[in-house]
């Protein structure tokens, strides 16, 4: 493994524990790290917003993410089209400190992803399942979260896909070292990956939660779940109060397992997004099905 | 021997693991109550305006600075040192401000700046050590019988002043427990004073 993807995994390391919020313009970047947030996603559209407007959504205009880098000292992040390797290479120009090859934008490929290990600058990509979380990291992902249903502040996707998770590595962590490569086969998973997550009962990279998550209590429930931190969308710029909810799912994400202090963040936020249920969504227009 | 370690936000459960591996009880601090008890204090890596805010927020910041000034052992990696300076480059305001160095915040730049070296520090051990510097601050310059424990192409990166260490890297993401047994050792040293 090379230096380079030990210093990326590394910065998601630092990340862990913390709230990594969408931001569309300077000044909620600010917002969002005078919250505590330990990074931000510069996007031109946060998905509730792409979701209503339908169309081709791309990559951010290199100015809007270069403003927010201006604007704030903590990591910046910014979303690429499944597969479009150009856009990425436009975004390690910039010196972006994480790329997130996102199904949330309308895919480039509908066969391959990107090669992530011919980059330097680190990628986060989401995962339903086990199986396709290890073929993100062996392609060279140094950061998986789970896709979720993004822009429809309706956390139910994201907890299927973490629980997903879970189940399955307990699973492989059962296994004998005879039954691993039928493993890896019947999930198209890399072998060696496989054998990783019997050895250690975990991915080798940090995991993070996304897609549907707008409230302190959704945070604080990845979180019990066994995520290492979230990633707030929609969720905190569509509500009534942003700042005020930005700063309760910090805190929540800290004390997750603390009722009283989630109790107490939880109070009078204001209105959050309005939201669209999951199930109301028809299977076409479903961000978490895009990639494989 | 209890080692509190600051879990507010970052890398602290890889300092939990560091202390397992050399038979110390480690133990997560989040509030004002988590602090009672403990002999020393780890402040991890990870984002410094986070955990900064998140100190204020739950009222420990004028507690944690306290001890230390008092002479809790503490140790601070990369944010963590960053949480301890008296003065941050370009700000005007400080978080525990217990130490007199002025550091600056990514000081490497973004994670393209990102790096890992070696370098035997006499003081810590005669090995080499690993050092990974992840969007790392570094010392500008120190002040008050600041002991200037490393440098790397001239910049500053390790430090000590009387009870409290700060490093730029972060030992807690490598196999060489050293800097884990040194701050063990000031802690004893502590004690017997």
């Amino acid at each position: 493994m090379s230096k380079r993807y030990e210093l990326n995994k590394n910065l998601a390391e630092m990340l862990k524990g913390g709230v990594i919020m969408d931001v569309m313009n300077p000044e909620q970047a600010r917002i969002a790290e005078a919250a505590g947030a330990c990074a931000v996603m510069a996007l031109e559209r946060i998905p509730a917003d792409i979701r209503a407007k339908g169309g081709v959504s791309r990559a951010s205009d290199p100015k809007m993410i270069k403003e927010i880098q201006a604007a704030v000292s903590i990591p910046v992040m910014a979303k690429v089209r499944i597969g479009h390797f150009v856009e990425a290479q436009i975004l390690e120009a910039l010196e972006i400190d994480y790329i997130d090859e996102s199904e949330v934008l309308t895919p480039a490929d509908n066969v391959y992803h990107i090669d992530k290990s011919k980059f330097k600058v680190p990628f986060v990509c989401g995962a339903k399942n086990l199986g396709e979380a290890l073929r993100r990291i062996r392609e060279g992902a140094s950061m998986i979260r789970t896709k979720g249903e993004p822009g429809t502040g309706d956390v139910v996707e994201a907890v299927t896909h973490m629980r997903r998770m879970n189940e399955e590595i307990r699973y492989i962590k059962s296994l004998t070292d005879e039954q691993l490569m039928t493993a890896a086969k019947d999930m198209g998973a890399p072998y060696e990956l496989v054998k990783y997550v019997n050895e250690h009962g975990k991915l080798p990279v940090v995991n993070f939660a996304a897609g549907g998550i707008a409230t302190p209590a959704d945070a604080a429930l990845m979180m019990q779940l066994g995520c290492d931190g979230v990633f707030v969308g929609s969720g905190i710029f569509k509500s009534g109060n942003p700042k005020k909810r930005a700063e309760a799912i910090v805190k929540a994400v800290t004390h997750y397992n603390d009722p009283k202090v989630l109790a107490e963040v939880s109070e009078d936020l204001g209105e959050a997004m309005v939201g669209i249920s999951v199930s109301d969504i028809n299977a076409n227009n479903r961000m978490a099905d895009r990639g494989w | 021997m209890i080692i509190g370690v600051l879990a507010l936000q970052g890398a602290f459960r890889e300092h939990m693991k560091c202390l397992k591996k050399i038979g110390i009880h480690g133990k997560l601090v989040k509030s004002n109550k988590d602090l009672e008890g403990i002999d020393g204090i780890i402040l991890p890596g990870g984002e410094s305006t986070a955990m900064g805010k998140l100190l204020v927020d739950f009222n420990m910041k004028e507690n944690l600075s306290n001890k230390i000034k008092n002479g809790l052992p503490a140790w601070g990696t990369c944010a963590g040192m960053i949480l301890l300076a008296k003065k941050i480059d370009g700000e005007n305001k400080a978080h525990l401000g217990v130490m007199d160095i002025d550091v600056k915040r990514n000081a490497y730049g973004r994670q393209l700046g990102s790096f890992s070296t070696e370098k035997i520090i006499p003081e810590i051990s005669d090995e080499p050590i690993e050092l990974v510097f992840i969007r790392a601050p570094y010392i500008n310059s120190v002040n008050n019988g600041v002991d200037i424990l490393c440098e790397v192409d001239g910049n500053i990166v390790a430090a000590k002043q009387r009870n409290i260490l700060v490093t730029s890297f972060h030992p807690e993401l490598t196999e060489n427990r050293a800097f884990h047994r040194y701050f063990v050792k000031m802690i004893k040293n502590n004690k017997s004073v």
